[in-house]
């Protein structure tokens, strides 16, 4: 079994498993990217995306200025490609985590890159919970985060492990992008390791796992989205 | 006699869109008395709701005052910018002392029964103890303690707003806003729900507001009703007057659909023999309310006059106690006897309105 493995993978047994370059090193990368990213991409989403709802003309403290603020960099953020953003942010990556390269300044533009996605995401989340649920919610007395925390994230907590899960799909997707400051990961075994050196063992096994952890993703998501669902 | 505990003065509520400006609510001012059941009638956008969430500040009016017991909610006046509004967190207060119930029940969709009475209570100064106590006893009022742990989704329409009132009423407020509470529900449901409204209204002496664009409704619980039209309100009164005495077209339009009157007169009038009125033949219509019913007078008039009544049909509503009632009658005598006849009704308050005949 072991030769029979060694045999069809070679590329993939090369890279080892400890190790700069190893599986387990780019799974741990893959991991440790999409873990802080998302934990600092989805709070600067959920303040953006909550901002959004609640100072818009029929939110529950209208504010053009603040709106107007959210709106744009969200949208500004949006519409720059992620690898651009990558290269294009580098001295501030600098400014914050003392580094331009590696695994740990890939977390940088990794959350600036998944906000603002987030932000709309849980925008559209929350606009799903009724304006007539806020109004009997103010009718009862609640205060402004009564309302933020018991009645949108709350009422909203369904679509938000959907929108959330989607999220973070896509930010995998991101992660494998980072390879190109140096970040390594499942995305830069299967390009730099299996693409470039025409070991497409490599490639298909990293591509395996990406989709594996994908899947994981979305079955907890929809698990919990269908545990938080009451309607 | 009179105890306001809600008073609106003077207000005027527009809505600035784009390129137009809508007035939903055109200088209205309303009295509510403690104990009352007042009634607010009129179709869909003649700016009940607005004016209703004038009373908790849902709405801010664009101008008038907002009084709730005594205290002053809002002032502006008309071209004065200066505007006088309760403190956020004291309206926050008020407002628990205000219940409101709507259309759609607006139920918080992730808790269960408890969990959404409870959220009313959130900012009470009960103790954790006292507040589960508190939810059980609304429940039991609201008869649901055997739903306590659904979400609202498992429930039907009728037990969506019993929820909705058992939270209205967590922190014992005084001021119960009722906005189309009844309106999709079926009838029976309805019947249910206005009953323990009057319930409410009798045990706990709470002042009901109760909008709706059914007299139904209306008819069986309120006590006073304003009728509204494009934001004004253009006839008011206690719930008898408005039933015996309609003046505006509307008004009338809104009793017939609890009282089908009109469907009665039309569907007679086309009988054969109100078709072939004789000469000394009068169909009539005779409304009266109260303690005229209680005399012979439909007997008498044969009695006194030699007039024969030819009762076709005849509706009568209690309406707080009060027996309200229409007749169409066909009355056949001379001229001289009808005249007469018809002049000892009026004397009795009873109504007459002549519908077909009488050269």
């Amino acid at each position: 079994m072991i030769k029979w493995f060694s045999d069809t993978f070679p590329n993939v047994v090369y890279q080892g498993w400890t190790g700069d370059t190893g599986w387990w090193t780019s799974i741990v990368q893959t991991f440790y990217m999409t873990f802080w990213s998302a934990i600092f991409g989805g709070i600067l989403g959920l303040i953006f995306g909550i901002g959004l709802i609640i100072t818009a003309p029929n939110g529950i403290a209208p504010n053009k200025l603040l709106f107007w603020f959210f709106d744009k960099i969200v949208s500004v953020f949006r519409a720059v490609p992620f690898i651009i953003l990558l290269a294009f942010i580098a001295p501030f990556t600098k400014l914050i985590v003392g580094t331009q390269i590696g695994t740990t300044a890939a977390l940088v533009p990794l959350a600036l890159g998944v906000f603002p996605f987030y932000a709309r995401q849980i925008q559209v989340a929350l606009a799903e919970v009724d304006s007539g649920i806020v109004e009997a919610a103010q009718s009862v007395g609640a205060s402004f985060w009564d309302i933020v925390f018991g009645v949108y994230l709350r009422e909203g907590r369904s679509e938000i492990a959907r929108v959330s899960t989607v999220t973070l799909i896509s930010l995998i997707g991101l992660t494998a992008m980072a390879g190109a400051i140096g970040a390594g990961g499942l995305g830069n075994m299967a390009i730099a390791y299996g693409y470039n050196r025409f070991a497409t063992d490599t490639t298909l096994v990293a591509t395996l796992l990406v989709l594996i952890f994908v899947l994981v993703v979305q079955l907890i998501g929809d698990y919990l989205a269908k545990k938080f669902s009451h309607k | 006699m009179s105890n306001p505990i809600i008073s609106l003065n003077h207000i005027d509520v527009t809505f600035y869109q784009k390129k137009r400006t809508i007035t939903a609510v055109k200088d209205v001012s309303i009295t509510i008395n403690r104990g009352d059941v007042y009634g607010i009638v009129g179709y869909s956008g003649a700016g009940k709701s607005t004016l209703v969430r004038v009373i908790n500040l849902l709405q801010e009016p664009t101008s008038g005052s907002v009084i709730v017991n005594g205290e002053t909610f809002f002032q502006a006046d008309n071209g004065n910018n200066k505007k006088v509004r309760i403190k956020a967190n004291d309206l926050r207060n008020r407002r628990r002392k205000i219940g409101m119930i709507f259309q759609h029940f607006n139920l918080l969709n992730e808790r269960t029964v408890t969990e959404n009475v409870a959220f009313a209570l959130q900012h009470s100064k009960l103790t954790q103890d006292q507040k589960k106590l508190k939810v059980t006893e609304l429940l039991k009022l609201v008869d649901l303690t055997d739903r306590a742990e659904q979400y609202p989704s498992q429930l039907s329409g009728g037990q969506k707003q019993r929820v909705a009132i058992a939270r209205a009423l967590a922190n014992d407020p005084e001021i119960l806003i009722s906005d189309e509470a009844t309106s999709a529900l079926d009838p029976k449901t309805t019947n249910q729900i206005l009953s323990l409204l009057k319930k409410l209204n009798e045990k706990l002496g709470l002042t009901i507001v109760l909008i709706t664009h059914e007299m139904q409704a209306v008819k069986e619980i309120a006590n006073k009703v304003a009728v509204m039209q494009n934001g004004e309100i253009i006839e008011r009164g206690s719930l008898l007057d408005i039933f015996a005495q309609p003046t505006q077209q509307l008004t009338k339009e809104f009793i017939e659909t609890a009282t089908n009157i009109d469907k009665a007169i039309a569907t007679i009038s086309a009988q054969p023999l109100v078709q072939n009125l004789s000469d000394n033949e009068l169909f009539i219509r005779l409304s009266y309310v109260g303690a005229t019913t209680d005399e012979p007078l439909i007997a008498g008039l044969f009695r006194d006059f030699q007039v024969t009544a030819n009762i076709l049909y005849g509706n009568v509503e209690i309406l707080q106690n009060t027996p309200v009632g229409s007749l169409l009658v066909i009355l056949s005598g001379t001229d001289e006897q009808i005249k007469a006849a018809t002049s000892t009704l009026a004397d009795h308050h009873v109504e007459i309105e002549i519908l077909k005949g009488g050269k």
